[in-house]
Formats: structure tokens, sequence, C-alpha cells
């Protein structure tokens, strides 16, 4: 595993693009193929699952440190970061072992089926075998948390560099349902004659939000409007009587989603194989539903009747990507567009419908629809140049989200819990309450917006106003007001103040306001009604 | 602990009621004796201090030429209104020192800031018996165990050749008293050209005639070209990340030299390139073997930790309790609250 850790720590230790894709073709040219192909694999998120609990881990690594565990947790609260602390009180040991990654992962499934004394002694073999640094690796493998900061573009530039091939290509060949147990460097990358495989979804193309006036983008008839829908966004395949649903975290959704297999469906019976790109929508009674009426079935492999009555879906298609075993990205959107509306017209299904275009000559006019995209269930307008191919990944230009903008609150904080990773020591997720008479509901949690200078502020305030430690969180004084920014409310009764709100985050601090003028819970029931009409 | 405590600690600091004096006082005292020069320790308005020879030079050129100082040499035994005291290596930085205070038997030890490695450059730490000590543990958390200080200044002159070869150069975060001596001793000069923040190149100045290796740099001003500084060390205090003195110095590499390094989180926090595991402060290891060596029966945590360390005492059966104070510990910058208060 040396070359795989060095890897991670040259790539923890630098802020450069450049750096951090030198430092992958490095290492895709000196370690071997079966490192090279899990190397893969882990940046591309197919880490394998948890074999061992986590609370057996502290309890092991407390003991074989000769600590309590009490402050084993106490530390592991500091650090934030349950691999990190592991790897740190341990006894140090620079020996290295000369295992390699892919001999490393044949270890942790195996573990998998073991009785527990048997995984504590192989896995106390295992860390006091291996180096500090290996040690963090080895942990944030073992326990299903591997992240590093190398984005899927950035492998997919290093891929080509190495394999001097088509970043596109190299991003195609990526995609899908791949097992690193089950291919290899070879063939997943490099053979070209490799068997189509029916599942394999196309990279998705993405939008930034817009930065300009709209008015700058030239002539409104180069461009097309529609709304954008507040779902999951998805890529529908059937091929050849197979479909395959995909969510843009290239997860394999199509069990979750029974709809789009269902003999009503009329998909699978299509004469036509087609690769759509679209919204995975709530959708009844011709209207989108709120994202929250998604969020039941997100994380739920098998659905009930009871839940596909409660939160039924449908695909708001948007784009056509492959049509009858021919890639359409190439081709131009308007041309891709007409194609997409005759096949969902011809298919007719009932759970596909078509993102209608918004007609325009202004856009002074389009921003009024824009503005009021709630109104019609939207977050916006995503505004697509007629012209533009399908690309791959976030490229600016062709393709832009256009958001209405957040709906704002001001909250006071009640709480503060310590972060993790970069946060790690530094209390920087909070609570934040309105009022309701005389009492502060807490009504959300927010952790990001900050700069790190405020939040070093909002820190030095969480340690020298609590009232109170409950572990990692502490009761503070109610006395910062937050202006809290987020895109959607819903009812909620998981929740004490009965609502729950969509994306929140800080929007900046009111140093300006008294914890009196704070929002009320009033306020936020206002909005409810408002968007709900 | 007796009925009437040899130390206790009011508004002022510690305070010695039978001698009359006060051990490292944060609001101006009649007597401070000082463990040692770095200013949470050492406060300005005393109209008496007492300190270690190796702390004078600092203690002058910082808190006033004109304060009245009265210097020790260490282990030397004092009278102060018939409490006997003394100063011991703490091995932290130049000069600094534990101090012993004895009345009828009975002996109260305050640490100050320490540690046990000996780093070259501080006199090397001596282990005190007392009945009662009083100590920091800035880094009392099991997770904290420093590497060999070889081996950390073998990656710092590493580090410093590859950004050379690159012709960029190497801004390493240190404090101006201590630490920049420390990396001083260590670095490979064969590299290239040392130049200083004016804090560092000031108080190696101050140091030089006292310091058996060189400290000589040079000092980065207006008139400095961005060409001489592409093969250069340059050292500065932590309070100089991202300043507008730093975005001169474009393009370099940024290393802070820090015992937080040692947590993923803090680096990453502050985007800085490397960070260096180089503390002045007692490791998890060092503090246990401390207060082993101490063998108080009364421990008194006074920064870092202290909650969770005076926890984990009590529970290795000492008598230990945690005192508020306003000493800050090592901070990587200066803006930013260490540990826990």
């Amino acid at each position: 595993m040396r070359y795989f850790t060095h890897l991670f720590l040259t790539i923890d230790q630098t802020n450069s693009t450049l750096k951090k894709i030198e430092a992958l073709v490095r290492f895709l040219d000196e370690a071997p193929d079966c490192d090279k192909l899990w190397a893969v694999a882990l940046l591309a998120g197919k880490r394998p699952k948890r074999s061992v609990r986590t609370n057996q881990l502290r309890e092991w690594a407390a003991e074989l440190a000769g600590i309590p565990l009490w402050l084993f947790e106490d530390s592991y609260h500091v650090v934030g970061d349950l691999a990190e602390t592991i790897a740190s009180v341990l006894p140090a040991d620079d020996s290295g072992s000369d295992r390699s990654l892919a001999d490393w992962m044949a270890f942790l499934k195996n573990l998998k089926d073991k009785p527990d004394e048997d995984k504590k002694a192989a896995i106390n073999e295992a860390w006091l075998s291996i180096s500090k640094h290996e040690r963090f690796v080895f942990n944030k493998l073992l326990t299903g948390g591997f992240r590093m900061g190398v984005s899927q573009k950035l492998m997919v530039r290093a891929l080509s560099k190495h394999l001097n091939e088509d970043e596109n290509m190299v991003a195609h060949r990526l995609m899908g349902n791949w097992k690193p147990e089950e291919t290899s460097f070879q063939k997943l990358l490099v053979e070209k004659d490799a068997e189509e495989d029916l599942s394999k979804p196309y990279p998705f193309y993405l939008a930034y939000q817009l930065d300009k006036e709209a008015e700058k983008l030239g002539n409104t008839a180069d461009w097309s409007a529609e709304y954008k829908w507040d779902g999951i966004r998805g890529q529908l395949i059937q091929r050849e009587g197979t479909v395959h649903l995909w969510s843009r975290g290239e997860e394999l959704i199509t069990e979750r989603f029974p709809e789009f297999t269902d003999e009503n469906s009329g998909i699978h019976q299509s004469q036509h194989d087609f690769v759509l790109d679209g919204e995975i929508l709530p959708f009844r009674d011709g209207e989108p539903l709120p994202f929250q009426v998604l969020q039941t079935r997100i994380g739920r492999k098998k659905v009930g009747k009871k839940t596909l009555e409660k939160a039924p879906v449908i695909l708001m298609a948007y784009d056509l990507l492959e049509l009858n075993g021919e890639d359409l990205r190439q081709t131009p959107f308007s041309e891709r567009r007409a194609k997409l509306e005759k096949l969902v017209k011809e298919l007719n299904s009932p759970v596909i419908q078509l993102s209608e275009l918004i007609e325009f000559n202004s856009w002074k006019k389009l921003q009024k629809l824009q503005e009021n995209s709630r109104e019609v269930k939207a977050e916006g307008i995503m505004l697509k140049q007629k012209k533009s191919p399908y690309l791959v990944g976030r490229k600016k230009g062709d393709w832009w989200k256009w958001k209405v903008d957040p709906l704002l609150i001001d909250g006071v904080m009640i709480y503060a819990m310590r972060g993790h990773g970069r946060r790690a020591n530094l209390y920087s997720d909070y609570t934040f309450a309105v009022w309701k008479g005389n009492e502060l509901i807490p009504f959300t949690k927010a952790y990001s917006g900050l700069t790190d200078k405020e939040m070093r502020e909002v820190d030095r305030f969480v340690k020298h106003n609590t009232i109170e430690r409950f572990g990692p969180v502490r009761s503070v004084q109610p006395e910062m007001v937050f202006e809290i920014a987020f895109e959607g409310i819903a009812r909620s009764s998981r929740h004490k103040s009965g609502v729950a709100l969509r994306f929140p985050r800080i929007n900046r601090i009111r140093y300006d306001k008294k914890p009196a003028e704070a929002n009320k819970l009033g306020d936020l029931e206002d909005l409810i009604e408002m968007i709900e009409g | 602990m007796s009925q009437k405590p040899l130390l206790k600690f009011n508004d002022n600091g510690i305070f010695c009621p039978k001698g009359d004096f006060y051990i490292d006082p944060w609001r101006p005292v009649k007597k401070a004796l000082i463990t040692h020069a770095h200013a949470d320790h050492a406060r300005f308005g005393s109209d008496h201090y007492l300190a270690t020879k190796g702390s004078k030079a600092i203690m002058r050129y910082r808190l006033g030429d004109n304060i009245k100082l009265e210097t020790v040499e260490y282990n030397e035994i004092l009278s102060i209104n018939g409490v006997k005291v003394s100063f011991h290596p703490a091995g932290h930085i130049t000069g600094s020192a534990q101090i012993r205070v004895e009345y009828k038997g009975e002996v109260w030890l305050v640490t100050g800031d320490y540690k046990l490695a000996d780093d070259g450059v501080a006199e090397a730490f001596e282990p005190v018996k007392c009945n009662t000590m009083i100590t920091e543990c800035t880094f009392g958390l099991p997770v904290f165990n420093w590497p060999d200080q070889d081996s950390v200044f073998d990656e710092i002159n590493q580090w410093w050749q590859s950004n050379a070869r690159e012709g960029k150069a190497s801004l390493l975060m240190a404090y101006s008293l201590g630490k920049a001596q420390r990396i001083f001793r260590h670095i490979n000069r064969e590299i290239g050209p040392v130049y200083t923040h004016g804090a560092i190149f000031n108080s190696n100045e101050i140091l030089q005639p006292q310091t058996n290796f060189d400290l000589s740099s040079q000092r980065i001003t207006s008139e400095t070209k961005k060409a001489e500084l592409k093969n250069a060390l340059i050292i500065a205090p932590p309070s100089a990340i991202n300043s507008s003195w730093s975005k001169k110095l474009k393009p370099y590499s940024l290393g802070i030299a820090s015992g937080w390094m040692a947590l993923r989180g803090a680096r990453r926090r502050r985007a800085a390139d490397r960070g260096f595991i180089l503390s002045d402060h007692a490791d998890w290891k060092e503090l246990n073997e401390t207060i082993q060596l101490s063998q108080p029966e009364n421990i008194i945590t006074t920064h870092g930790y202290t909650d969770i360390f005076t926890k984990w005492l009590n529970d290795q059966g000492y008598n230990a309790v945690q005192e508020k104070t306003l000493y800050t510990g090592e901070m990587v910058d200066e803006k930013e609250d260490g540990g826990e208060k």
C-alpha cells in the first residue's frame, strides 16, 4: 500500500490541481495494475462496505493503546476523524508493510464473515504492522469512509494522460456498474473491443449558476429555456428491452424506482433503444410535489405499495443522449430536443413527461418568469444554447442554471457542535432557533456559508459563552443572530418546529441584529402558506 | 493539601502568600517570578522581575530596558521572605525554567511550559520532585505523539530543497522566540539563503551573543528582490499567514511548524502546503513521564486540554484539579484559541 499511501499524502498536502494530476500520473506510471484498478475504483467512490462496526474499532484501538474508552472518545471529538484518531493513539511503528492495496482490499473482504474475535486479532495485527500514515489510509478503507481530494474530472485527466487517450473516452469507460473484483485495469480502460455493457450510462453534463446578467448572453433566439425542476438528476436507459436508471452520483437506482420497470410504464416494450437525461421528480395530478416527498424514497432499497402511492415519481425528460444505438451527444441541442419530443410522444408513458420549453423573446420577460419559479414548483430556469453539444462534466458557457433567489430567515444560534475533517476541533456546526412567544424553537442546522475567519470568530464566541456541554455539543447563550438561506420549506412532523428546510446554509452573520429581532415561528409558517398557495 | 496552600490562584496570577510574590502573573504586581520570556508568561508592568540569566536579554527587549530585573542561575537557591525558591531547566526555549517553591519541607512546582526532548537549543529539561505540581497540558491528549525531531528536520530540508529546485521560496511559519532558533540550529544552509521576517530577525540579533550557533539571516525589506528569494528559506511568525507582508513573497510554498500540525484538520484548514510536527511543548508521553518523575501527590492543570487531562490523572490515582489562567500555550496563529479554555 506504499504507493497508494504516498499518493494520498501528496494529494493531501497540496491545493494545486496541477500537482494533484502530476501525483496521480506518477502513481499510475509506477504502481502495479491491480493497485491502479483499486485506486481508480476508490477515487470513483466504489468503496467496499464496512465489515466491522466502528464501536468495535474504538474499543479495540483504546485497548491496544492502553487508554480508557472515554479518553479515546474525548480525543476523537477533538480530532474529528475516527481513522485519524485510531492511527494517532496507537504506538508508533514506521516499519511499513509490503502488502499491496489489492491485497489489503482482499483482507478487508475476507474479514466480513469472520467471528468478532478473529476480526479483532487480524485488525490488531494489521495496525501494528504498518506506519501511522498507512494506518490512517487503512482505517479509512476499513470504516468505509475513504475520500480523497480528487474529483472525477481530475482523475479522468490523469488517466487520459497516463493512457494517452481522449478524456471523454476515459470518462465514458469509467461509468457504470463495474466492480474492481471482477475486472482488470486493462479490461476496464485499455481493451477497445470490450463487450458493450447494456447498462452503461454517459457522463452527465452539469451547468454552472448564471454569473452575469441574462442580457449578456446575447440573442434570445440562440437560447432555449425550461424550468429547473427540484428532484434528482437521472439517466434512464432502455436497451434491448432492459431498463436501467442511474443517479448523478453514478449509482444504479433502478430497484428503488419500480415505476420505470412496471408493466404499465411502456418503457421496456418500446421499439426504440434510448438514453434519456432528466429529473426524477415526485409528481401527482400534473404537478411536482415538494422535494421532501422524494426524500422518503432516497436511500430506501425496497419500496412498498404505500410509498408508491404516497410518493409517486416520474422522469421529467429534457435531453436525449442516444437513440437506437447512435450517440447523439455531438449533435446540437435543438436537434436532440426535436428527437426527444417525438420519442416521448411515441412512448406515451405515464411516468415520462417532457420538460416543456418556455417561449420567450426578451430576457426581461424571462426574468419575470424566473423570479416566480416557485409558483410552478420549480427552483429556477435552465438556459441551454440551441446549438450546444452534450458535454462531459461541469463546463461553462453553453448551459446555465438560473436559480431563484433563496428564502431567508434570521435565526438565533443555540447549539454548536465540533466539526469534522478540516473543521476538526472548531465549533462549526450550528443549530438555529426562532421565537415562539418567549421560547426559542430550533428549526434548522447549518454547516456552511461562513469564511474561515468568521468561523474562528464564532468558535471563540462558543468557547466563551457555553452554558452546558453534551459531548461534542455545547449549548450557548442565545446572542448571535444569523441569516439562514434555503431553497424550500415544507411541513414536517419529525421536527419540533414542524418545518423542514431544503438545503439550509448560513448567508451572513447579523451583527446588526439583537436576538429579540430574529424571526418568529409564524414567519416560517407564512412562508409555507405562500409557497403552497 | 495542607490548610494554607503555598501557592494559590487569584485574579492576578499564581500567588505565594508566605513569600509575597507571584509566578507568571497576568496583571502588574509588586514582584513577579517569570518561568520564560513568551508573552503570555512574561507580561508588562510589574515592579520587580526575577528570571533566569538566559531570559534576561529577551525580557529587556520585550518589556523595556528600564524594567527592574534580577537574574538567577539554574538550581541556585534563593530565599524570599523565608520561602526557598529555585529555577530548573524546562527545555521549552532558551532560558525557560520550572520554578520550585519550598516552605517548611513542602515543595510546590510551577512547570511553566516544557518539553523533555533535547532540542539542542534550550537548556535540557531536568525533572524536579515535588508535593504539588502546577503543570501545563497544551497537548494533553493521547493523539499527540511527536515524531523524532531529526526526521522532522529532514522533511523540512527536503521540502526546502525541492522548492528551491522549482525556483520558488519556502515560507516557514514558526514562533519568533524558541522555534525559529531551533530551526536555525538544524537547517542545511547549503540549500540556499535564509531570510527572516523582522520579528525573527530582531529576536535573533538579541539572542546571538548567548547562542553557540549561527543565527544570521537577511531581513525581508521593501528592497528585497523576488529573484533573491527563488531558492530561499523565509522564516516568519504565524501571524504573517495570509498577510499583505507574505503576499509580496509569492510564489512560495507555505509550511507551518507546530504541534497542531499533528491534526490533519488543523493543517488543511490553513491551506498550508506542508505541516511539520514540531512543538516546544511536551507531548502525551512526555507529560505523563514528567509527572511520574516529579512524583507529586497533587496536580493542578493550567492550560491546554485541562478537563480531559485532569480526569485522566484522577483515573490514574492522582489528586488533580484544574485552574483557569490566561496562559495560551501554543497557537497556530495569534488570532486563534489553541485548545479549550
